[in-house]
């Protein structure tokens, strides 16, 4: 089990004392945030992808990650998300595959659409067009970074005569993808047609619904062959505050929680800790909390935490992280790694994809040889469809 | 553990039944607005019950709802009780829908709630409409504002809507001061009997056991790939 802490890069003005980090305070946090998280025992970091103010996320996660990259020693540097509708898979074949070399494998990505409508006509899409974007723009980059020469004809961009991506993936195996969706079947469709990840970042959402989600991942990845439905890569979202007695907590992040971008000035922090899975309260509830995510959705392999956001303090974000690393993180290792069974793989690193590589067992888009999808292609061939 | 995406089925127990969902947009409580979709669902019901038909009526109180309305249209979060509403509505044979005018135009309230339910989700739906106002000068907001709302949601309204201006109420059918218009209660009687005789003819909607999710659409991922229109 990989634990992660993952930034939208909001610059918020803080409620309880009206400062406002300026964008360079708020990035060199972002960078401390990322040392702090690997010091104390996170496994993970994760950057979102921006084009807008109040964002400081990069507009190319790259930018930040090999940074990331130089400045620590065993993180994975991830993306929640990169945009797949609107950036060039040329350019995120090439981008991240140099960002693959300089991290030395510590890398993987998860593929979002965005929902910021105005990006979109700024690079010159159309949000209508979102999945078949998706849809098309990964499967080049797939092919990218798995072919030599590509030849390629698609809708969304200039065609490619013979082109091959430079630098190659490191030791010819691409990093990780995870495909992430709040609620389109499609990319759960997708993400289990690749044998690749699924991400539901269930920070917003009620668990009926990620369980249904995460249940037809897990499905059409058995569907496509690739593993039985339990061991298939499912990551999930969460969001935390804590302090060492459980009214403190929530006494401290009211403020926040009320002011805080996207979800403030509704629901009560009450009403939201219910219906979402905010915890804010001791360690305790948090390891309580984050425990009954697997009753929804099944052993999983990675937990993000958002933790950076709606204005707090740098101060008390380092704070949250050593809670995490000194209380929490220890005893949620613990528990989830009693509960899995053995044929549930962790989530994918660079040595583990090299020696599934080297093994000849990396999943085929579509299926593989006998899978269920791969017979009921050749029926329906058989029958001239 | 369910999956979410079986099969679903209409009511297997009484295949007669019909699923009436009443939405009232009234503020007040007791609210005029409420009472107007009470009386439609009366004549409605009975009606029904004429063609053999066992109505099963929900009533959608949106005053009970505003506060989880607002907190939806911000977070994208449906508290339990705003998700048993729409599941209703998305799931009904018939709605019966009444609202209050405010400004020239039904309340913004009402426009919330509407405005959270599918795209998808009513249809072809028979959709009664009722609406209410000081005086009956306001008659036209039936046809102004919440005709358009319901065409853009593709439902099946009835030509037959009712208005209650505050005067209706003291109107009674066969009294010689109603002459003026057709008094409130028939007009009721009259809409009422027109949307179960379009309800009546329309097969029953699938319906879910309650609290289970809408089930997911698998497309298959080769047809996402050939791209669109394939």
């Amino acid at each position: 089990m990989q634990f992660g802490v993952f930034t939208i890069g909001d610059i918020t003005q803080d409620p309880t004392d009206g400062t406002t980090p300026t964008e360079n305070e708020r990035i060199r946090n972002t960078i401390a945030i990322a040392r702090h998280a690997e010091e104390v025992g996170f496994e993970v970091f994760a950057t979102g992808q921006h084009h807008n103010p109040p964002f400081v996320a990069p507009a190319s996660p790259p930018v930040l990650l090999s940074y990331l990259a130089a400045q620590t020693e065993k993180l994975q540097l991830s993306t929640a998300t990169t945009l797949i509708t609107t950036t060039d898979p040329v350019r995120i074949a090439e981008d991240y595959s140099y960002l693959q070399h300089l991290a030395g494998g510590r890398l993987d990505l998860t593929m979002g659409r965005g929902n910021t409508g105005p990006v979109y006509p700024w690079f010159g899409k159309d949000i209508r067009q979102g999945i078949p974007l998706a849809v098309e723009n990964y499967h080049l980059l797939y092919r990218l970074w798995n072919e030599d020469a590509v030849d390629w004809r698609g809708q969304f961009r200039t065609p490619l005569q013979g082109f091959t991506v430079t630098p190659q993936p490191l030791d010819g195996v691409a990093p990780f993808v995870w495909h992430g969706s709040i609620r389109s079947p499609e990319i759960a469709e997708q993400a289990a047609y690749y044998g690749d990840g699924f991400f539901h970042n269930n920070i917003f959402w009620n668990f009926e619904h990620v369980k249904q989600m995460v249940s037809l991942y897990r499905q059409r990845y058995e569907y496509y062959g690739h593993g039985q439905r339990h061991q298939a890569f499912v990551a999930l979202g969460g969001q935390a505050y804590m302090a060492r007695n459980s009214q403190d907590a929530v006494r401290e992040f009211r403020p926040y929680f009320d002011n805080a971008p996207v979800y403030g000035h509704g629901p009560s922090l009450e009403d939201f800790s219910r219906m979402t899975p905010l915890t804010v309260g001791s360690p305790q509830q948090v390891i309580e909390r984050t425990l009954t995510f697997r009753d929804w959705v099944g052993d999983y392999q990675r937990q993000m935490f958002l933790i950076d956001h709606a204005g707090l303090p740098l101060k008390k974000v380092l704070e949250q992280l050593d809670l995490f690393g000194s209380e929490v993180l220890p005893v949620l290792r613990r528990e989830f790694a009693a509960l899995k069974p053995d044929d549930v793989p962790e989530a994918p690193t660079h040595e583990w994809l090299v020696e599934r590589r080297r093994r000849g067992e990396q999943p085929v888009p579509g299926g593989r040889e006998g899978s269920q999808a791969w017979i009921d292609e050749q029926e329906s061939e058989g029958r001239g469809e | 553990m369910s999956d979410g995406f079986a099969p679903v089925n209409t009511d297997p127990f009484t295949p007669e039944a019909r699923h009436i969902a009443v939405v009232a947009g009234g503020l007040g409580d007791p609210s005029s607005t409420r009472l107007l979709a009470d009386r439609l669902t009366e004549a409605a019901t009975a009606a029904l019950s004429q063609e053999g038909i066992v109505p099963e009526v929900h009533v959608i109180e949106l005053r009970e709802l505003a506060t989880a309305i607002s907190d939806a249209l911000v977070t994208h979060n449906n508290s339990p009780a705003l998700a048993d509403a729409i599941d209703q509505v998305e799931q009904a044979d018939g709605i019966i829908t009444t609202a209050p005018t405010f400004k020239a135009t039904y309340s913004g309230l009402f426009k919330s709630f509407w405005d959270l339910v599918d795209d998808q989700g009513i249809v072809n739906v028979p959709v009664l409409l009722g609406a209410t106002g000081g005086t009956s000068r306001h008659s036209l907001m039936i046809d102004n504002a919440m005709r358009p709302l319901f065409g853009y949601l593709k439902a099946k309204t009835i030509p037959t809507a009712v208005f209650a201006a505050s005067d209706d109420w003291g109107e009674v059918v066969g009294a010689a001061e109603s002459s003026r218009t057709s008094p409130l209660q028939s007009r009721i009687l009259d809409a009422g009997e027109d949307f179960a005789s379009v309800v009546a003819r329309l097969k029953p909607r699938p319906r879910r056991s309650r609290g289970e999710p809408k089930p997911l659409e698998v497309v298959s991922f080769k047809n996402l790939l050939r791209g669109p229109g394939s």
